[in-house]
């Protein structure tokens, strides 16, 4: 509970901050020559919220942000799909790894962003060029963490499975998969934060709808409290997903022991 | 003991290419080993003599370089892969930690294709077996090390293997705990009398389970330099037989043929 009110007083001090320096008129111009400039490049507290209130209220955010969710969400399920199922075979498949050693490793260090014109060209201005450019941001934290993960898989453990008479496919679906879950779990949070990445930076770039698509419209017009009040829906709804895999994590994984759990016998 | 055995190593050679140009390694050389139908083995030898990699070998789980492997009387193939009538023990934690206590009992049947409900009651009553009866829904993290290798050992026999394989399967234990399980094992033995190839570095453990102890040489180029009769009477009670003087004598004799190999290790161990 302490926690929790330091971390309230924070935000308000923030706000509070915000508010004093922005302001115009309330405090002697230190660095602007005019009174409404701090205004102007910083927006004013009041304002943002009153924004995004209308939003609500007006009901317009819901649209945009519905589809921003949804081109989140699809980046992130294709992406994870293709992370586990690539990093899997590749773990499993020696000679496969080793061809395609210097392509993963291509892929992956070319800054992808750069893909989101391209996707928008094959794919058009709507969801699925977002969702492209997000699959490609997914996939590679996802498939990197299955990689590590089956590798590292205790040769006792499988040893243990083959004696107790698991076929191939059982000890896939026994051993190898559970095992890798736990890493692929480890990287999700990342994952989502990406795949959020992916459909607002492509949203940016070229679509007709989304909240990075208000976004861009009120920087077109320099109204910096529609896009201070867009920064913040983002935020709060990237801790919202952020909650939520947090959630599907503690209900998937309990038989991991905690740091700080005590043995009950 | 005319009768084929259970399980023969004959003439086992196992060499490992060396890495990064060193010379390859023989870790085991010409060793062959047979246990009888019903018969409990224990192979003892030095640390680092390739112990563990024999009993691969009899599960199968690893292709010797030269020799052959037969189970009751069948070459084992390469090929085929594992040691199908053998349950293995390991020595290292081989729970999956995903899984609940009584998932980790009935994985070997659950493998096997036995129906669900079945493979539960089955489960249940190795969990009594093992004095884990209420534990099943307990992941193997919240359990002690004890109650680890008691679960490990119900996963093991619920396949009911004609021959048992145990790698220093206590060796992580402490002393007391060590004892009870060394008697439960004994116990859960004697109701059917499987046969058991036990390996392990402590003599006292081997000389109170086993019907015959075999002395390993020091690595590289491991084989069997030494066989002991244990003829203690049975059933045993492995904390009191050990002040027995039966006991005491058999213990002079095998480590009179132990020592030397011990030290042995021990010179290479510290030049190395």
């Amino acid at each position: 509970m302490r926690l929790r009110s330091l971390q309230i007083l924070i935000l308000v001090v923030l706000i509070a901050l915000w508010y004093l320096f922005t302001k115009p008129g309330l405090l002697p111009n230190f660095y602007f020559e005019q009174d409404n400039r701090a205004a102007f490049f910083f927006g004013e507290p009041q304002k943002v919220f009153h924004v995004i209130i209308d939003w609500f209220t007006s009901g317009e955010i819901f649209g945009h942000l519905g589809i921003t969710l949804l081109e989140t969400v699809l980046g992130f399920v294709i992406g994870s799909v293709f992370g586990l199922g690539i990093g899997l075979w590749l773990a499993l498949s020696r000679t496969a790894s080793m061809v395609m050693d210097p392509y993963i490793k291509g892929f992956n260090s070319m800054p992808r962003v750069v893909l989101a014109p391209i996707f928008a060209v094959w794919f058009g201005l709507g969801i699925w060029s977002k969702v492209a450019l997000g699959v490609t941001l997914v996939f590679f934290v996802v498939f990197f963490n299955v990689y590590q993960g089956v590798r590292e898989v205790s040769p006792t453990l499988i040893a243990n499975a083959r004696m107790l008479g698991a076929s191939s496919r059982q000890l896939l679906r026994s051993i190898y998969l559970p095992s890798a879950m736990s890493w692929v779990f480890a990287s999700l949070h990342n994952a989502v934060g990406l795949a959020f990445v992916g459909a607002v930076v492509g949203e940016y770039l070229g679509s007709s709808r989304g909240v990075g698509y208000l976004i861009l419209q009120a920087e077109g017009t320099f109204d910096v409290n529609t896009v201070f009040a867009g920064i913040l829906v983002l935020t709060a709804f990237a801790l919202v997903l952020d909650a939520v895999v947090g959630l599907v994590e503690a209900r998937l994984m309990t038989w991991q022991p905690r740091a700080s759990e005590t043995e009950k016998v | 003991m005319t009768a084929t055995p259970a399980l023969a190593l004959e003439d086992i050679t196992c060499r490992f290419a060396g890495r990064d140009g060193d010379a390859a390694y023989t870790a085991v050389a010409n060793a062959t080993l047979r246990v009888a139908d019903g018969e409990f083995v224990s192979v003892v030898g030095p640390t680092g003599c390739g112990k563990s990699t024999l009993l691969n070998v009899a599960a199968g789980l690893l292709a010797p370089s030269s020799g052959v492997v037969s189970v009751f009387g069948k070459q084992l193939q390469a090929a085929e892969g594992i040691n199908r009538r053998a349950g293995y023990m390991f020595q290292a934690d081989a729970l999956m930690p995903w899984r609940t206590g009584i998932e980790n009992v009935v994985a070997g049947l659950e493998f096997r294709g036995v129906a669900r409900a079945e493979a539960r009651q089955q489960g249940d009553a190795w969990l009594r077996r093992v004095g884990l009866a209420g534990f099943g829904d307990r992941y193997p993290h919240q359990m002690s090390g004890g109650m680890r290798k008691r679960l490990a050992l119900a996963q093991t026999l619920i396949l009911r293997p004609d021959i048992l394989l145990m790698d220093e399967p206590f060796s992580a234990l402490d002393v007391q705990t060590r004892q009870l399980m060394e008697n439960e094992l004994l116990a859960l033995w004697a109701e059917d009398r499987k046969s058991v190839l036990f390996i392990t570095h402590d003599l006292e453990e081997a000389i109170a389970l086993s019907d015959r102890v075999v002395v390993l040489s020091a690595g590289p180029g491991t084989r069997p330099i030494g066989d002991f009769k244990i003829d203690l009477p049975r059933p045993r009670d492995v904390s009191e037989i050990r002040m027995t003087p039966a006991f005491l004598a058999l213990h002079r004799e095998i480590w009179g043929a132990m020592k030397e190999e011990v030290l042995k290790a021990y010179e290479r161990q510290k030049a190395a």
